[in-house]
């Protein structure tokens, strides 16, 4: 076949329509909430005293990390999935979440004894968040690998990689309504383990699925 | 590459997505040469037939153009896809060559031929399902037209326009799926 052929192929589906890449990412969004509420609330639900929770600086900061990571990263798999589209910016942006975690961790250390240390960062719940923020990610992950596959990313398993971030952000802003364990140490520690379990799933997702 | 390409080819696409079918037959052209240019400085060593890579980025283009947003740059969008698939193409060959470097030896050292029947293209077109096989072809290497193809097979012209967009995305998604290795 020629490519002038071809040409005329192309030209002759032009009226087919597919929806804008852009878009497609807000429906993805809105679909892995969904997903990720729902088995939130089927799996652990809100802890108990999430009321009194709400006052305490430790507690909502949790939402701020996990928010800041699920927003960065949403703003930096758009742009992966795009081709030529400048990844620079959102990319720098990605800093933001672990930089917070940093100055908290700091900031626990200088606020609390050396002797809690230990007990603040082994907490009471590291196997359900093991469990839970990857239980509460894969959904989401499948729906973003989906869309990657719908875009052109350039950088499969780096898209793919990113894409595990994005659940992992979403997810751990859900499951740390559920957490006990609010200290900086334990955030730092397991949430992040938690989260990189989806990380290294979306690289090998991007790997295997996402082919254009 | 110039800023006249650029605002010529981006006005062009806009008109395509606004429906102007002649505006998109002319973006193709236009960025089929420009992809024919960049595949022939790229690639220097042979092995790898350029026309191949601009037909590869052509369909990529084309199944992907919902990718493209209105207030991006086209070209670097463009570049971007035909980077893409020529990386494609050499992973392709480098694992082709390590495998039966005896047998395609002696047509490496050959120039490339520009027949028609060793295009990748045609491979993939003749693993298609008859029906789109056959409006595929007639559409293309015939030159026929949606509503003169629907005549010739007895079908509805929306069928031949199922058929062919069905058709394309199996044969880009072809394209895709022969990557060996990625990053």
């Amino acid at each position: 076949m020629r490519t002038d052929d071809l040409i005329k192929a192309l030209d002759a589906d032009a009226r087919s329509r597919a929806m804008p890449l852009g878009s497609a990412w807000w429906v993805a969004a809105g679909a892995a909430a969904v997903i990720a509420a729902a088995v939130f609330w089927m799996a652990i639900g809100p802890r108990a005293d999430i009321a009194t929770a709400m006052h305490t600086m430790r507690f909502l900061a949790k939402f701020v990390f996990t928010a800041a990571l699920a927003v960065s990263a949403f703003a930096l798999i758009r742009a992966l999935s795009t081709p030529g589209a400048s990844t620079s910016r959102a990319a720098a942006w990605m800093i933001a979440a672990p930089l917070m975690v940093v100055i908290a961790v700091v900031l626990e250390l200088l606020s609390v004894p050396a002797a809690d240390w230990g007990r603040r960062l082994v907490g009471s719940n590291i196997v359900i968040c093991l469990t839970f923020i990857p239980l509460i990610g894969i959904g989401p992950l499948a729906v973003f690998l989906a869309v990657l596959r719908y875009g052109a990313p350039t950088r499969p398993v780096l898209a793919g990689t990113v894409a595990g971030l994005l659940a992992g952000g979403l997810a751990a802003t859900f499951y740390a309504a559920h957490c006990f364990d609010d200290s900086p140490l334990f955030v730092a520690t397991w949430y992040t383990i938690a989260i990189a379990i989806l990380a290294a799933l979306g690289a090998l997702g991007g790997r295997l699925f996402v082919r254009w | 590459m110039t800023g006249n390409d650029e605002a010529e080819l981006s006005r062009l696409m806009r008109a395509a997505i606004a429906g102007d079918e002649r505006a998109y037959a002319d973006f193709l052209r236009r960025t089929a040469a420009l992809v024919r240019g960049f595949a022939r400085r790229k690639i220097v060593q042979g092995g790898v037939d350029p026309e191949d890579v601009v037909q590869e980025t052509l369909l990529a283009i084309h199944v992907k153009r919902h990718t493209w947003r209105q207030d991006l740059a086209v070209l670097p969008w463009v570049y971007a896809i035909a980077r893409f698939k020529l990386i494609d193409a050499f992973r392709r060959r480098g694992r082709r060559i390590e495998i039966e470097i005896d047998d395609i030896a002696e047509t490496l050292a050959e120039p490339e031929a520009e027949t028609v029947s060793e295009r990748d293209i045609n491979r993939a077109l003749d693993r298609l399902p008859p029906a789109q096989r056959s409006v595929v072809s007639a559409i293309s290497v015939e030159g026929r037209s949606i509503s003169e193809t629907a005549a010739k097979f007895g079908i509805s012209e929306t069928a031949v326009r199922v058929s062919l967009h069905r058709g394309l995305a199996a044969i880009a998604k072809r394209f895709g799926a022969k990557r060996f290795g990625r990053e």
